[in-house]
């Protein structure tokens, strides 16, 4: 890979440690694809996790004095506090988390601590390169938005954000953006919930590509298209796809193929969907609990929720759980949303992931969630899958089931 | 019976050396589902269900798995001295590239012969990677 004199100055180690280190494992990503140059990117998200790896990175760049170059949003880890004051997190556990969210502080990332950061905190312009990691985030930015990224770590996305480029290969380049397998989709889908079966089903068959979906008549909306990449991203590695007429980048199919022919076609009904529904619960037991968004609730999901549980409470043998961002939680304060929530009998939890140690006090239990993605990371022991109206009619119910 | 030996060359990702026995899989690998006190392959369905990566020079096609489990797996073993000595794979991507950058095991690929018909389990080898070579050596014919 070429690279610039500033450049070379980073990796010799002009700049510091930490640019350095940044700089290296840009190298051998850059080498390692034969790119042939770096490219500038506008922002990055790193998909921090508060594991022993993350933590291992994004304090050698921090020890090593360096800094984002671009605005670098950061996923969530788990509210330390809030969970200390609920739960019995073990003492190790929540000292990695301590110093990996202190450590991404260090190194000048915005604390959106939210994996929905594209609605928000750290918005991609359309065409504009940009290093997002996290399942929904690729997927949303590349297919939604119309920005280019490859699917990234959070390290590389880290690095990226460091130095402020990132090496031109993969998804940045249009020609490896084109569509190859068609999905010809027959299933009726009523809302999110409808969605995140569809990505999981499309991410679990062809496992590594850009689909392109035809046959979807309405247009779908925010929280749908969030779920999609969420899910087909978890049980695939879908960094990219196309739904001609509702997404930017090609409106119709041939387009999205540049031309090429499909290497599959598949059709998805809804027996699929509900085959799959079927795959991932694992219990039809009484939850002990109900845990939702992930990934995070957008306002409109709190707004729901709110909606749901108005006037009821959640039965004392079970605990409800909305997980989203603070910066949404600002605006369901103001709303009145949360207030509703709380006073119903749930919790309204920012900065949190489902798959953090501070769910400890649920390891043996089972949860409900309207999230395959959650079910299949689930910290608990045995997982129920429906939409989000019968979550929250489990949670308020009288009778066991 | 002195051991056959064969040179190939390679192309590096992430730089060093390393040299130990074989151990090859025909199926990708997702390091979480390693034991990390041990190293032993706990996939119940993986072909190396029961095999131990630790030490080894693994060879296999690529990584798989979310970005997060693959890197904390192989940061797990590294940190208790059990990761794989050097890697060689077929197919790279990023995840995988930050996993060995992380961790420091030496990672190739593009060797000028097909691994998985050059390199046995069990074969002593050595890997390069800043000199762009993998040295095989067979102790059985």
């Amino acid at each position: 890979m070429h690279l610039t004199r500033e450049e070379e100055q980073m990796l010799n180690g002009k700049f510091g440690a930490g640019t350095q280190k940044a700089m290296e494992l840009l190298v051998a990503i850059g080498d390692a694809y034969d790119a042939e140059k770096m490219i500038p990117i506008g922002r990055a998200h790193a998909a921090s996790s508060g594991q022993e790896g993350d933590l291992y990175f994004v304090e050698l760049l921090a020890d090593g004095g360096t800094r984002c170059r671009v605005p670098t949003s950061t996923n969530p880890v788990y509210d330390i506090e809030y969970f200390h004051g609920m739960f019995d997190v073990p003492k190790d556990e929540a000292e990695v988390a301590r110093r990996v969210m202190e450590a991404y502080e260090r190194v000048g990332a915005i604390l959106s601590w939210s994996c929905v950061p594209y609605l928000s905190e750290n918005i991609p312009l359309y065409g504009e390169h940009v290093a997002f990691s996290e399942s929904s985030a690729t997927p949303y930015v590349n297919s939604v938005v119309g920005a280019y990224t490859n699917r990234e770590a959070a390290q590389s996305a880290l690095a990226a954000g460091i130095i402020g480029k990132t090496p031109e290969y993969g998804l940045h380049i249009r020609e490896n953006r084109k569509g190859t397998n068609l999905i010809d989709v027959r299933a009726s889908l009523r809302d999110e919930f409808d969605y995140t079966l569809l990505g999981y089903y499309v991410g679990k068959t062809i496992g590594y590509g850009i689909p392109v979906l035809t046959g979807i008549s309405r247009p779908p909306n925010t929280e749908e298209l969030i779920n999609f990449c969420a899910m087909s991203n978890t049980s695939g590695a879908i960094s990219m796809f196309y739904m001609p007429g509702h997404t930017v980048e090609a409106s119709t199919v041939k387009e999205a193929f540049q031309g090429d022919t499909p290497k599959e076609k598949i059709t998805v009904t809804d027996t699929e969907l509900t085959e799959v529904c079927e795959e991932l619960q694992t219990t039809d037991e009484k939850a002990d609990f109900v845990q939702l968004g992930c990934p995070h609730y957008t306002l409109k999901q709190i707004a729901k929720v709110a909606e749901l549980l108005e006037g009821k409470k959640v039965r004392r043998d079970m605990s409800f759980w909305v997980c989203t961002s603070a910066t949404t939680k600002v605006l369901a304060d103001k709303s009145g949303y949360t207030g509703t929530i709380e006073k119903a009998g749930g919790h309204v939890v920012v900065d949190t992931c489902i798959d953090e140690p501070c769910w400890i006090a649920y390891k043996q239990k089972v949860g409900m969630t309207d999230s395959p993605k959650g079910a299949y990371y689930r910290r608990f022991k045995e997982a129920r899958l429906a939409r989000l109206q019968d979550c929250v009619e489990a949670a308020v119910g009288e009778k066991r089931r | 019976m002195k051991p056959m030996k064969t040179s190939l060359k390679c192309h590096k990702i992430i730089g060093g050396y390393g040299e130990g026995e074989a151990l090859v899989s025909h199926e990708p690998i997702c390091f979480y589902l390693t034991d990390p006190k041990t190293g032993i392959v706990r996939e119940k369905t993986h072909e190396l269900a029961g095999k131990n990566i630790a030490n080894k020079v693994l060879v296999f096609p690529s990584g798989k798995a979310s970005s997060v489990v693959q890197i904390d797996g192989l940061f797990k073993l590294a940190s208790r001295n059990i990761a794989p000595k050097a890697m060689i794979v077929k197919d790279v991507e990023t995840v995988l590239i930050v996993s060995a950058f992380i961790a420091k095991v030496p990672l190739v690929d593009r060797l000028e012969k097909d691994p998985f018909e050059t390199i046995c389990t069990g074969d002593m080898v050595k890997v390069d990677a800043d000199k762009g070579t993998v040295v095989v050596e067979k102790l059985k014919p």
